[in-house]
C-alpha cells in the first residue's frame, strides 16, 4: 500500500489516464488541464490535518464559551475541575492575563480608529456568544470535554449590542468605553453635487448584505509544542508566515525560536486568514505544561468563534442621465465590526470601496464607510473580501436604472463600461485596469445563454400569468486581486507588504524543488507551480515537487488570499526560474569553453549558439554540484530566490447571467441556466480555473439564495450548525455552464489574472437580479438575501418597493 | 469499559472502549485511521462516511460498540493491489476534489450510491449526495466523477466528461 505514497506510482496513475492532457510535443505546460499532483494523498486518506496530528504525552484542551453575548465576569472558579479524571490543568482569563496580550489589528485604516484591547481569553468583560473564559487541559478530548461542566463562572448581564444603526445613536448601550465607531473613512473623487444636481434620474437603494459563516469544511485545528527552548505550532491556517510574526508579537516568543506549520488545510475561503485567541492560547499552555497540547474545534464552536463575514449595510444611490449615463455614485456604508477588530477586519468594506464603480465610467463617485461594533463575532475576509459586497451593490442598482429607464439590462451596461479600446483605463477610484474586453466576455454570455429566446420565454409567462414566472439576472463584473503593491498597502494603512516570495533548487539528480511562500489549502499549487517551473527550466512536470506552508522550509511569504498566489506568488517563481537559468548559462558557458553571450537555452540545453555542442540543464545541476571544474569566482549552487512585489492589482472580469423559475405561489427558486464566462488572463491549467469558477459560483449563489448568520435578539446565535445555517448540497445548485475569454494581463509576465473569488463576487448579484426580474410584474423591486421562500413569497404578496 | 472486535479495512481489532466513544473517534484517535476526517457535530456533512458491513454510514453517528462485530471500510482500504478503485480514479480524472476534507467521505457515499443504482442519472447523484457537502467544487465535477466511476466501473468505455 505504501506504493501509493510513491510518486512514480502516481505518474502512472496519470499516464493511464486517458484523460492525460499532457502536453504535446513542443507544446507548453501552461494552458494544459494537468490532472493535479495533490490528488493522491486527498483520496487515498493520506493527507495531515492538523487533528491527524498525535504525539507522545500529548494534551488536550476545550474551552468554556460565554452564553451570553454582552457581560462582566464577576467570578471564575475552575477549581472542581481540576479534581475531574484526566484533567491536567484549568484556566481562566485572569489566570493567563499577564502573558496572552492582545489579538492583532493589522490594519488601522485611519489615524484615529478605535482598535480595542482584545484578550484572547476574556478577562473582565465577555462581548459576543462564545467568546473564550475558562479552558480545560486533560489526557483525551473526551475528559477535557466533560470537565468544562466543572467550572463555575457567573456572570452580570449587560445589554447587547446588534442593530448598527441602533448601535451609532448617542446614548445607547455600548460595547467599548470609547463607543461603538471604530472609524469613518471617506474617498471622493469628482464633484459629485454636480453629478446628482438636476440628474434626470436618481436611483436609491439600501440593501443588506447578510452575515456569512464562512465553513471551510476541515475545522480549525492547533497544536503546540516546545522543547523548552523554541516552540511549533501546527494550525488549520492559510498563513503560516503572517501568523509567525503575529504570534511572536504577541506571545513574546522570539521569531526565530517559533517555527509554524500548516499542514493539509482543508479550506479557508478567509476564514483561516486570521490570527486566533486559540493559536495564541495553545502555546501559552505549552510553554506553561511543557507539553504538546491540541485543540480542535467542533463544527458548533466553530460557526460562534471563526470569523463571519460581509454584514454590511449599504445605502447606494446613482445618478444619470436619460439615457442612462451614469453621472455619479454616492455610497454610505455600515460595516459591523462585530466585538473587535481582528487581523485585517476594518480593511475589508476598505477593500470594497475601490469597486462600487465597477466596469463603468462616470463623473464623481462618494464613498464613506462606518465601521461599527456590535456584539457580535468579529467579522473579517470571506471569499472575496469586500469586492462581493461592492459588486453586488453595483450591479443591483444597474438593473434598476435599466427597470428606471425601461432599458434592457445589458444596454444599459454597453452604454457605461469602458470599451475594450480605453485600456489601461485609470478609474474614477483611482485604480488603472490593465486591460479587459467586457464586449467579448458579454457577446459570449449572451449566446451561450441564448438570452433572446429565453427575453422571449419571460415575455410569455408574463403574458400568461403563469404561476411559475422567468427571470434573467445580469452581472458584468470586475473585481482587483493579486494582493497587492506593497505601496499600494502603505497608502492604505495596511501593516505589511503585498510581494511573495519563491526559491527553486536544482537538485543534483536534476530533479527541481520549489519552495512557494503562498500557501495553499485546496488550490492545486503543487500542480501549477510544476507547470509553470516545467516551462520555465525546461524539465518534466513530473521532475519538479513544490513544498510549502512550513517557516522552517518556507522561510518567507505572504501567504495566500485575495486571488494572489498565482498573480503574486507564480511570478516569484518564474523570476527565480530565470535566476537559475542565468547562473547555469554561466556554468555552462565554462565548460562549454565558450562565451556566455554565445549560450543559448532551449529545450532543456545550454548550446552553443550555432553549433550542437550543449549541455543539459541537469547535466550543469549535477556539475554544480560535483563543482570539480567551475568558472573562477561562481558558487557551487543554481539554487535561486525572488520576492516579487506586483507594480499593480489584476482585473479579471466577466459576463454573468442567470436564468431563475419562480414560483409565485410557493416562493420557490429553481436556478435553470447559469452561464459564467470569465476572463482571468492567461490560463495555467484551464481545470483548475474551472473548478475555482465552479466553487465560486456556488458560494455566491449561496448567499443569494440560502445562508445567514442569525443572532436572535439578545444576541444568541442562531444558526450554530449545519442544520441551521443552510450550506448548499449537491441537490440545491445546479450544473454550470462556465467559459471563458482571454485578455491577458500586462502586469505580469505570464499575462496571468487572479480566479479564486472571481465566481463568488459575480453570482450573488446575477441570481439576485434574476430573482427580481421575475417578480417585477409583481411591484416588486427588491428582495432581501437570503431570497428563501418565504421572502419570495412575501414580496409577491406585499410588493417591496 | 466495552470489548469490541471490528474489522477495520481488513485488519481486525480487539478494544475497549467506553459505551461513548464515537466510531470516528475509534477510528482516528485508537487505530491510526486519519484518512477519515469529521466536519461537523450534527451528522450533517458526512466527511466522516465509512462502510459498515457494506452499507455507507457516517462514522460520527455510530457508537464504536455499534460497531462491534462488523467489517468496516474507509477510504484508506479501497485501493487492491496498489490500484485506485475506480471511484477514486474518477475523483482524480474529474477534478471532483480542492481541498479533499469532504473526498473520503464522499467517495464512500458515491460507491454506497452505486450499489444502490449502477448507472445513476446526475438528478439522481446530486439527491443521493445530498448528506455530503463539499464547499469547495460547487458539485459539478463531482457529479461527473461519479458518472465517470459509474461507467467505470459497468465496463463501460468511459466518455469524456469534458
Amino acid at each position: 500500500m505504501t506504493e501509493e505514497l510513491d510518486a512514480g506510482f502516481v505518474a502512472r496513475q496519470i499516464a493511464e489516464s486517458d484523460m492525460l492532457s499532457e502536453p504535446a510535443p513542443g507544446k507548453h505546460e501552461v494552458g494544459s488541464a494537468r490532472r493535479r499532483k495533490e490528488d493522491a494523498r486527498l483520496v487515498t486518506g493520506r493527507t495531515t490535518w492538523t487533528d491527524n496530528i498525535q504525539l507522545p504525552g500529548m494534551l488536550y484542551v476545550a474551552f468554556v464559551r460565554s452564553p451570553m453575548a454582552h457581560a462582566r465576569i464577576t467570578r471564575v472558579d475552575t477549581s472542581a475541575a481540576l479534581s475531574r479524571p484526566g484533567v491536567v490543568a484549568a484556566f481562566s482569563g485572569r489566570d493567563l492575563a499577564d502573558e496572552q496580550g492582545s489579538l492583532p489589528c493589522a490594519w488601522p485604516v485611519t489615524e484615529d480608529i478605535v482598535i480595542p484591547d482584545h484578550p484572547p481569553m476574556a478577562v473582565d468583560e465577555v462581548r459576543y456568544a462564545g467568546e473564550a473564559v475558562a479552558c480545560v487541559v486533560a489526557t483525551d478530548r473526551y475528559k477535557a470535554a466533560d470537565a468544562l461542566e466543572a467550572i463555575e463562572i457567573d456572570y452580570d448581564p449587560l445589554p447587547a449590542v446588534l442593530d448598527m444603526t441602533e448601535a451609532l445613536k448617542e446614548g445607547g448601550p455600548q460595547v467599548h468605553e470609547a463607543g461603538n465607531k471604530a472609524f469613518v473613512w471617506k474617498f471622493a473623487a469628482g464633484d459629485i453635487d454636480a453629478a446628482f444636481r438636476d440628474a434626470p434620474v436618481v436611483v436609491e437603494r439600501t440593501f443588506v448584505q447578510q452575515r456569512l459563516i464562512p465553513s471551510a469544511m476541515e475545522p480549525r485545528a492547533v497544536v503546540a509544542q516546545t522543547d523548552g527552548d523554541s516552540f511549533t505550532l501546527h494550525s488549520a491556517t492559510q498563513i503560516p508566515h503572517i501568523l509567525r510574526i503575529m504570534l511572536a508579537q504577541v506571545t513574546g516568543i522570539p521569531e526565530h525560536k517559533l517555527r509554524v506549520i500548516a499542514p493539509d488545510v482543508g479550506g479557508g475561503f478567509g476564514s483561516k486568514l486570521q490570527v486566533t485567541a486559540e493559536e495564541v492560547l495553545l502555546l501559552l499552555l505549552a510553554r506553561r505544561l511543557g507539553k504538546p497540547v491540541k485543540w480542535t474545534e467542533s463544527r458548533s464552536e466553530g460557526n460562534l468563534t471563526v470569523h463571519h463575514g460581509r454584514d454590511q449595510l449599504q445605502r447606494i444611490s446613482l445618478a444619470a442621465d436619460a439615457e442612462g449615463h451614469i453621472k455619479g455614485l454616492r455610497v454610505d456604508l455600515l460595516a459591523d465590526m462585530g466585538a473587535y477588530l481582528m487581523l485585517v477586519t476594518p480593511g475589508i468594506p476598505i477593500l470594497g470601496a475601490f469597486m462600487y464603480n465597477g466596469i463603468y465610467k462616470m463623473d464623481a463617485y462618494d464613498f464613506t464607510c462606518t465601521g461599527v461594533f456590535t456584539t457580535k463575532m468579529p467579522t473579517d475576509a470571506y471569499r472575496g473580501a469586500g469586492r462581493p459586497e461592492a459588486t453586488f451593490a453595483i450591479e443591483r442598482v444597474m438593473d434598476e436604472l435599466a427597470n428606471e429607464l425601461s432599458l434592457d439590462p445589458i444596454e444599459v451596461r454597453r452604454r457605461n463600461w469602458i470599451a475594450h479600446e480605453e485600456f489601461p483605463y485609470t478609474t474614477i477610484a483611482n485604480l488603472t485596469y490593465d486591460s479587459g474586453n467586457y464586449e467579448a466576455a458579454t457577446d459570449k454570455a449572451l449566446s451561450l445563454f441564448g438570452y433572446d429566446k429565453l427575453r422571449a420565454e419571460q415575455a410569455d409567462r408574463r403574458d400568461r400569468g403563469d404561476p411559475v414566472q422567468l427571470g434573467i439576472g445580469v452581472s458584468t463584473f470586475t473585481e482587483m486581486c493579486g494582493l497587492a503593491p506593497s505601496r499600494v498597502l502603505g497608502s492604505l494603512s495596511y501593516g505589511a507588504g503585498g510581494w511573495e516570495h519563491a526559491s527553486v533548487r536544482m537538485l543534483p539528480t536534476g530533479k527541481v524543488e520549489v519552495v512557494t511562500g503562498s500557501s495553499p489549502h485546496g488550490q492545486g499549487h503543487e500542480t501549477a507551480w510544476s507547470q509553470i517551473v516545467a516551462d520555465a527550466l525546461s524539465v518534466p512536470f513530473e521532475d519538479v515537487s513544490v513544498v510549502h506552508g512550513d517557516t522552517a522550509i518556507s522561510h518567507k511569504g505572504m501567504d495566500t488570499y485575495g486571488s494572489r498566489s498565482l498573480v503574486v506568488g507564480g511570478i516569484a517563481v518564474l523570476q527565480a526560474c530565470d535566476k537559475v537559468k542565468e547562473k547555469a548559462k554561466h556554468i555552462a558557458a565554462h565548460l562549454l569553453e565558450a562565451s556566455a553571450d554565445d549560450i543559448e537555452f532551449a529545450e532543456g540545453s545550454f548550446k552553443v549558439r550555432g553549433t550542437d555542442s550543449g549541455k543539459t540543464i541537469q547535466e550543469i545541476a549535477l556539475a554544480t554540484f560535483a563543482a570539480h571544474d567551475l568558472p573562477e569566482g561562481v558558487e557551487a549552487s543554481l539554487d535561486s530566490d525572488a520576492t516579487y512585489d506586483p507594480n499593480n492589482f489584476s482585473f479579471p472580469h466577466g459576463t454573468h447571467l442567470c436564468a431563475v423559475e419562480v414560483d409565485t405561489q410557493t416562493g420557490a427558486t429553481k436556478i435553470r441556466l447559469y452561464v459564467a464566462v470569465d476572463d482571468v488572463g492567461k490560463v495555467v491549467n484551464p481545470m483548475i480555473v474551472e473548478g475555482q469558477v465552479h466553487g465560486g459560483l456556488a458560494q455566491g449563489i449561496a448567499q443569494a439564495l440560502f445562508e445567514e448568520a442569525v443572532y436572535d435578539a439578545e444576541g444568541n446565535l442562531l444558526t450554530t450548525t449545519m442544520a441551521d445555517y443552510l450550506l448548499p448540497s449537491a441537490a440545491d445548485l445546479p450544473d454550470f455552464v462556465t467559459d471563458r475569454t482571454e485578455t491577458p494581463a500586462t502586469s505580469n509576465p505570464l499575462g496571468v489574472k487572479g480566479v479564486g473569488e472571481a465566481g463568488t463576487i459575480a453570482s450573488t448579484p446575477a441570481v439576485v437580479n434574476a430573482v427580481v426580474d421575475a417578480l417585477r410584474p409583481y411591484g416588486v423591486n427588491d428582495v432581501a438575501m437570503p431570497c428563501t421562500p418565504e421572502r419570495v413569497w412575501r414580496a409577491v404578496q406585499g410588493g417591496v418597493s | 469499559m466495552t470489548r469490541i472486535t471490528v474489522t477495520v479495512d481488513g485488519v481486525t481489532y480487539e478494544e475497549e472502549v467506553e459505551p461513548r466513544l464515537l466510531l470516528v473517534h475509534l477510528l482516528r484517535d485508537r487505530l491510526g485511521k486519519t484518512g477519515t476526517p469529521i466536519g461537523c457535530d450534527t451528522s450533517n456533512c458526512g466527511a466522516c462516511t465509512v462502510m459498515l458491513d457494506g452499507k455507507s454510514v457516517k462514522s460520527c453517528s455510530v457508537l464504536a460498540v455499534q460497531a462491534d462485530e462488523t467489517d468496516v471500510v474507509t477510504v484508506e482500504g479501497l485501493s487492491s493491489g496498489g490500484e485506485w478503485h475506480p471511484m477514486q480514479r474518477a475523483f482524480h480524472e474529474e477534478h471532483a476534489l480542492q481541498c479533499g476534507y469532504c473526498t473520503p467521505g464522499m467517495i464512500m457515499a458515491a460507491i454506497d450510491l452505486l450499489k444502490d443504482d449502477p448507472d445513476p442519472s446526475e438528478e439522481a447523484i446530486r439527491e443521493g449526495l445530498e448528506g455530503n457537502l463539499c464547499r469547495c467544487t460547487g458539485y459539478c465535477n463531482i457529479v461527473r466523477a461519479v458518472r465517470r466511476a459509474a461507467q467505470s466501473m459497468s465496463g463501460q468505455e468511459v466518455v469524456s466528461g469534458r
